[in-house]
């Protein structure tokens, strides 16, 4: 049922018979206990698999789960029911194989840039003194060494999410999780990042797993090579659209657009039927 | 330079005006009562020159130094301590709460009956005023670290005591330095009262040196002046300015 993909290198290791999934999913259940003191299910017998190499986004309006289903995956919460794996073995708690980009950039005050991204070198045990080094190249990767020295505040929303992506990027993780990390970003800085991100994922080669969450139908198109689209409440999964364009993307693309309708169709389809008594 | 006289210019004007205000008043009221600014001046140099002002604030300081590191310690092991433990810090934090609450100088009296009129009662009145707001603030600022930066570290690998030494103190900081700050002002303020009623105590302090001087105003307003100086350099130079350097630093101020 992954078969029918149709280019990059992470096609090869899709192909491969057998070959274990990344990430599995399994039936999964998470429920909440509200303030009223009421259990709400928040995710409902989902089940997905990501391959390696693979780029999925998690698509749903808020309040379907999807941020619970992001966190269980960082190892941050727990399942009710159900597995979540890792190479096939069960998540036991965060890890930096497994990196988050979090909504807001999540960057430590007391540290300057240069040294947010190694304090992530240094969990993965690189040598201090080879911290500086490898710390300035992954700032370079996203356009930020002028800014090495400064601290966090003292720049704009869109560069502190770079920061963070050098950061989640510097632990040289097998999976970036990223929940909706643009969403608080003015348009110009989202763009900027997602090309950031397409471009990096491009550039592992299949190496890393991409697992993004969002609301925004564009972005999912643009990023992913397969949107997961949810419903809301409690959270399940609706439809899986694979996209085939090839990248980089731009939102312009004939390709893109059509997908974006696509995926327009099935959430209003899953609004209206929500409207109905 | 210009930033400095530019930082320094406002309060210097208000030091100078006050001091204006006082020489006015003076010449208008009997000197015994209210001595100039001159009197005042001539008996500071008298009490540096004969050695009693700078043997007295450094007893005072000695004294300052010890019941703030004492409240420091005890304040932020029981801070801590409650911080981490839920039931505990539900039935000990009200105490501590009460204790903050409470005047010092109520402690004094049962203090001499414990200690005599010795230096440990004045130092056990100052500790005991001081630490509660360092038990409080280390509650505070760890309960008010943002969740977001905990899990942000233990996604980039940091766990148990390492997300402690990391994330969770240094993210606490800015909270439980405010704590420090208004500590030692409680310890200053109860050292104060507590060499004022101790005043028969060999070793004299700046509080003994007021007592002693009733019959002498200018040494007495000198003594008050030396008191406030010494007040303002701790606040300013010790206190004030590492909290500054921190908030700046995080961009928790803008500016002076």
């Amino acid at each position: 049922m992954m078969a029918d993909r149709s280019q990059g290198t992470a096609t090869l290791l899709d192909d491969r018979e057998g070959s274990r999934p990344k990430l599995a999913v399994e039936r999964l259940v998470k429920t909440r206990t509200s303030s009223s003191g009421r259990t709400l299910t928040v995710v409902d017998d989902v089940t997905f698999e990501v391959r390696q190499g693979e780029f999925v986004c998690l698509l749903g309006p808020s309040g379907c789960g999807k941020t619970s289903i992001l966190n269980i995956l960082a190892g941050l919460d727990e399942p009710t029911a159900g597995r979540v794996l890792l190479d096939g073995d069960p998540i036991h708690g965060p890890g930096p194989d497994r990196a988050v980009l979090f909504q807001e950039p999540a960057l430590f005050p007391w540290l300057s840039v240069v040294g947010n991204v190694e304090f992530a070198l240094k969990h993965v045990g690189v040598a201090e003194r080879d911290r500086r080094a490898r710390a300035m190249s992954w700032l370079q990767n996203v356009h930020l060494t002028g800014f090495a020295n400064a601290q966090p505040h003292e720049l704009s929303a869109g560069m502190r999410q770079r920061v963070a992506l050098a950061r989640a990027l510097a632990c040289d993780p097998d999976v970036l999780l990223g929940d909706e990390p643009f969403g608080s970003l003015d348009a110009q800085a989202r763009e900027l990042l997602q090309n950031e991100v397409q471009r990096v994922w491009a550039e592992s080669e299949g190496r890393k797993t991409f697992v993004f969450v969002t609301h925004n139908v564009r972005e999912a198109a643009l990023l992913a090579d397969r949107v997961l689209v949810m419903t809301v409440r409690p959270g399940r999964l609706l439809e899986e659209v694979r996209i085939h364009a090839p990248r980089p993307r731009n939102l312009d693309d004939a390709l893109v657009a059509r997908v974006v309708s696509e995926i327009h169709e099935v959430l209003m389809g899953e609004v209206s039927k929500g409207g109905a008594p | 330079m210009k930033r400095l006289a530019k930082e320094l210019g406002p309060p210097i004007a208000g030091v100078a005006g006050l001091v204006l205000v006082w020489a006015v008043g003076a010449a208008f009221v009997a000197s015994s009562t209210v001595p100039s600014p001159a009197e005042v001046w001539s008996a500071f140099i008298r009490g540096v020159s004969n050695g009693t002002i700078p043997e007295a604030a450094a007893k005072t300081l000695l004294r300052l130094a010890f019941s703030s590191v004492m409240s420091i310690l005890l304040g932020t092991a029981l801070g801590f301590g409650l911080a981490l433990n839920g039931f505990a810090r539900r039935s000990v934090r009200p105490l501590v709460v009460a204790l903050q609450i409470t005047p010092y100088i109520a402690w004094l009296p049962l203090a001499v009956v414990w200690f005599g009129l010795t230096e440990r009662a004045v130092v056990f009145v100052a500790i005991v005023g001081a630490f509660p707001s360092v038990t409080l603030a280390t509650i505070s600022s760890f309960g008010q670290v943002p969740p977001l930066l905990k899990r942000a570290g233990r996604t980039l690998g940091a766990d148990g005591w390492h997300l402690y030494r990391e994330v969770i103190f240094p993210a606490a900081l800015p909270g439980y330095v405010a704590g420090l700050e208004q500590a030692w002002g409680f310890a200053w303020k109860a050292l104060m009262a507590g060499e004022l009623i101790t005043a028969g105590l060999r070793a004299t302090g700046l509080g003994q040196l007021l007592q002693r001087s009733q019959n002498d105003v200018p040494m007495l307003v000198a003594t008050v002046a030396v008191i406030v100086v010494i007040g303002v350099a701790v606040e300013y130079l010790v206190f004030g300015a590492v909290d500054r350097r921190i908030r700046r630093r995080r961009g928790l101020i803008v500016g002076g």
